[in-house]
């Protein structure tokens, strides 16, 4: 016998958006189920590279990560616990001319959404940070941008959101929903939840949820992969990118430094993902011409987590056009980490006002309309 | 064709290969065969066998020697570590680097560790494992200290308090955390393999009549010292509070298998209730739930030296009849009789030295649990309490426990008991920590190949 639910919204998927969606929708007095397949924040919300970052975005994405980072601030007394967010700033080197112009050409772009980057010639990049190595040629420095601890912003969220009366239920897999007269009906193997609204949260798995509503979108599985060093003297006081990507890396304050670049093993269904010898080691060969003191130093871990990506590498966030109440927001690419607390909040929006405070033009589903799933170009995916 | 550990599973699996015309490749960590048990000296301290194996010299010469006899018919690799597997292919660190092994075959003989558990000091500079104690002798011919106390759960317990008293050292105590009423209880059982009871009843003895201190059914240890360890305190049977000087303990809890690599494999694992471990999952003659991986030795259960030899060879007759080749009916048999009636043995010996949940259930808040990390089982359980979290992963991810330079060999396990009795929920359910690679640390170098 299975158990029923009715609730006002159903979210599939308690990632951070959809864990940040369920207290968004909470405080607007809505009655919530959310449906994990696993644990809550644990698939590419918990395991990716825990950039909290504004600079190098797509510009369409600048008017939500700007919306997204002040809520950083107030995480940890929000969320109660502390999820080690730090504004250490974030660092994109250029290793060439072109690579300053374009980070010239993007710090001009990004003031006109209000953010403001530092650029930084050789002399001031090397005496702010003289453990760079000698083949970089100049920075654009965003202060306000961070890092986090990504294992703990997900169970947080989906903390608070039980505390505030959301049924969060993990280890429940939808295997279907669809819409009637009376609205969306999910089944699991052991729930059926009847809603008015329902969210698609699904990560990787978004693009199957999307299918069932007639909406066929090329998402496509994207594996960072990821490795972490054991601690080492505290040094690298910013987080670093790169123009042309390759490898990204930040230390934490207890030493560990922590390095991405490039994609693991992903399996067909998705479910697992392994990283990838000969990608962690580019990795490292790329970390050490950025930051040459890293060499030597022992790895202990590396990891992957799977993320779904869309060709243009920007989310899709907004109403579903076939469906009415229904929401989608998946598709991160590999950097929704930072936006996850302000997509929860989008997605509450939109569904007690019917609109969003942000401007959602660029991530609507329809720009796929009779897409196929083309094949995803090479992406950097720091966040 | 692949065997990764020249202990006496991998180095017996190597030679019954060898007989068969195959030439395996054996890839070990340590510079010389031998494995932890019959571990070498360093090259040029060699010392006479006898003074380092006792008993068992003949048995470790002869694996030593094996690899050695069969010259080019195995390609040896020793001082490479295998960090990971995937698919078919191993990756490996060798003193150039990082380079890749592919295999058709793998056999993993990767051995066994000590099982720590906390209590109350036993992160002090001065407290090992009793298999740490031990290596220090056998390969280094050093004592973990001059006055030495003792305590384990399980044989080596006594092998160790011998071979400690016999080189000169002075110690103090001899602890067993469980009961003597269970090995009684078990001696028919242990009759299975009447050489190794006698070996055991030996030391047994021999300690008892240089007038060492043994006890046991002890109860909550602790160890105390400003700085490092000076004393070990513990409650007898009686409940009679006692406590010595020393300046060195050693102390683990019966053995745990090194299972990454078989994980790493895609062996599909099953909770062993007995030994309190999620195991890779094998048959009889060694085969994993993964075509072409075959298991042997500690690193898949733990059975001891002998068994594993037993294991080695008969994993070898498995690759060769999966590879088409006839083996000797004769052979196969006898080993498989012999290793049922060291599975009897093994099942006697497992109830003669039970778990000592008690140390368990008896660690305070502030114990550090992870000591890569600094965790402490306030830590563990708080995330426990506050998340409603039942699974070690988990628990993992909030509070970093078996995140850091071990990897959870060391603390995995006991965080796993520690959760389980803090959500009353049975070992088996909190699951395992998933294995990641590397298993042990690799450096970061400039060159990809």
């Amino acid at each position: 016998m299975s158990e029923s639910l009715r609730v006002d919204v159903t979210i599939i998927g308690g990632g951070i958006a959809g864990c940040a969606a369920a207290v968004a929708l909470r405080k607007a007095r809505l009655t919530v189920a959310l449906l994990d397949k696993s644990l809550c924040g644990a698939a590419a919300s918990g395991v990716n590279f825990g950039g909290v970052r504004q600079q190098g975005r797509d510009l369409a994405e600048l008017p939500i990560a700007r919306r997204a980072r002040p809520l950083w601030d107030g995480l940890n007394e929000r969320l109660g616990e502390d999820v080690e967010f730090e504004a250490t700033g974030h660092l994109k080197l250029a290793r060439s001319d072109a690579d300053m112009a374009q980070l010239e050409r993007y710090a001009q772009d990004a003031a006109a959404h209000g953010l403001r980057l530092e650029l930084l010639g050789t002399g001031a990049l090397r005496s702010r940070a003289p453990w760079l190595g000698a083949g970089v040629t100049g920075a654009s420095l965003c202060a306000e941008d961070g890092q986090a601890n990504p294992r703990k912003v997900g169970p947080a969220f989906a903390r608070l959101a039980r505390r505030l009366g959301a049924d969060v239920r993990e280890h429940e897999a939808v295997r279907s929903a669809t819409r009637g007269g009376a609205g969306f009906e999910t089944r699991t193997d052991r729930l059926e939840v009847k809603s008015r609204f329902l969210v698609n949260c699904a990560g990787v798995g978004a693009g199957e949820v999307a299918r069932w509503f007639g909406e066929d979108v090329p998402l496509r599985p994207l594996v960072p992969n990821m490795l972490v060093t054991e601690p080492l003297p505290f040094f690298i006081d910013r987080s670093i990118g790169v123009c042309g990507g390759g490898v990204y890396l930040r230390q934490i304050a207890r030493g560990n430094a922590i390095l991405g670049g490039g994609g693991g093993w992903g399996d067909a269904d998705c479910s697992r993902s392994r990283p990838a010898t000969a990608t962690s080691l580019a990795a490292m060969a790329s970390a050490i011409a950025l930051v040459p003191a890293l060499a030597g130093s022992l790895v202990i871990r590396t990891w992957a987590g799977i993320d779904g990506a869309m060709p243009d590498h920007i989310p899709v966030l907004g109403f579903s056009a076939t469906t009415p109440d229904l929401v989608h927001a998946f598709g991160f690419s590999g950097h929704g980490f930072q936006l996850g607390p302000i997509v929860g909040e989008i997605i509450a929006e939109l569904l007690t006002e019917g609109r969003s405070l942000s401007p959602l033009a660029p991530f609507a589903i329809e720009r796929f309309a009779g897409a196929t799933a083309a094949p995803c170009a090479p992406v950097d995916v720091d966040a | 064709m692949v065997i990764v550990g020249a202990g006496p599973a991998g180095v017996r699996c190597a030679e019954a290969l060898v007989h068969a015309g195959v030439r395996p490749i054996v890839i070990d960590e340590a510079e010389q065969p031998g494995g932890q048990v019959y571990r070498q000296p360093p090259t040029g301290r060699a010392r006479r066998s006898s003074a380092i194996y006792g008993f068992e010299a003949k048995k470790a010469v002869s694996i030593h020697r094996a690899i050695g006899d069969a010259g080019a018919r195995i390609d040896y690799r020793p001082g490479t570590l295998v960090w990971n597997v995937y698919g078919d292919g191993l990756d490996l660190l060798t003193r150039e680097g990082s380079r890749q092994q592919r295999f058709d075959r793998l056999v993993l003989a990767t051995g066994a560790m000590d099982r720590a558990l906390p209590f109350p000091g036993w992160t002090l500079p001065g407290v090992f494992t009793l298999g740490g104690a031990q290596i220090a002798l056998k390969a280094q011919g050093v004592a973990i200290g001059r006055r030495v106390a003792l305590v384990g759960a399980g044989p080596l317990l006594p092998l160790v308090a011998h071979q400690y008293a016999n080189a000169g050292v002075d110690v103090v105590a001899v602890l067993d955390t469980t009961d003597f009423a269970a090995k009684r209880a078990q001696l028919s059982g242990l009759c299975a393999s009447a050489g190794t009871l006698a070996k055991g009843l030996w030391y047994t003895t021999r300690n008892r009549l240089r007038g060492l201190v043994v006890r046991y059914g002890v109860r909550s240890l602790r160890a105390t010292g400003a700085g490092r360890v000076e004393a070990l305190a513990w409650r007898e049977a009686s409940g009679e509070e006692c406590s010595v000087a020393c300046d060195a303990v050693g102390a683990s809890f019966g053995l745990r298998s090194e299972a990454q690599l078989a994980e790493l494999a895609g062996c599909r694992f099953a909770f062993a209730a007995a030994a309190r471990q999620w195991l890779p999952e094998k048959t009889p003659e060694g085969r994993s739930s993964v075509a072409g991986v075959y298991l042997a030795g500690d690193g898949a259960r733990i059975g001891g030296a002998d068994v594993a030899e037993l294991q080695g060879r008969r994993a070898a007759l498995a690759v060769l009849e999966d590879l088409g080749l006839t083996v000797n009916r004769g052979e196969r048999e006898s080993l498989d009789r012999a290793l049922a009636r060291q599975a009897r043995f093994r099942r006697a010996l497992d109830a003669a030295y039970p778990f000592p949940g008690h140390l368990l259930d008896a660690v305070g808040d502030d114990e550090i649990v992870c000591r890569c990390e600094g965790v402490t089982a306030a830590a563990l359980r708080q995330a426990a309490r506050d998340h409603a979290a039942v699974d070690i992963n988990r628990v993992k991810a909030l509070t970093r426990i078996g995140m850091g330079r071990c990897q959870g060999r060391v603390c995995g396990e006991v965080a796993a008991e520690l959760l389980a009795r803090a959500c009353g929920s049975d070992l088996e359910r909190v699951g395992r920590l998933r294995g990641q690679p590397p298993v042990k640390p690799i450096p970061i170098v400039a060159s990809a190949p």
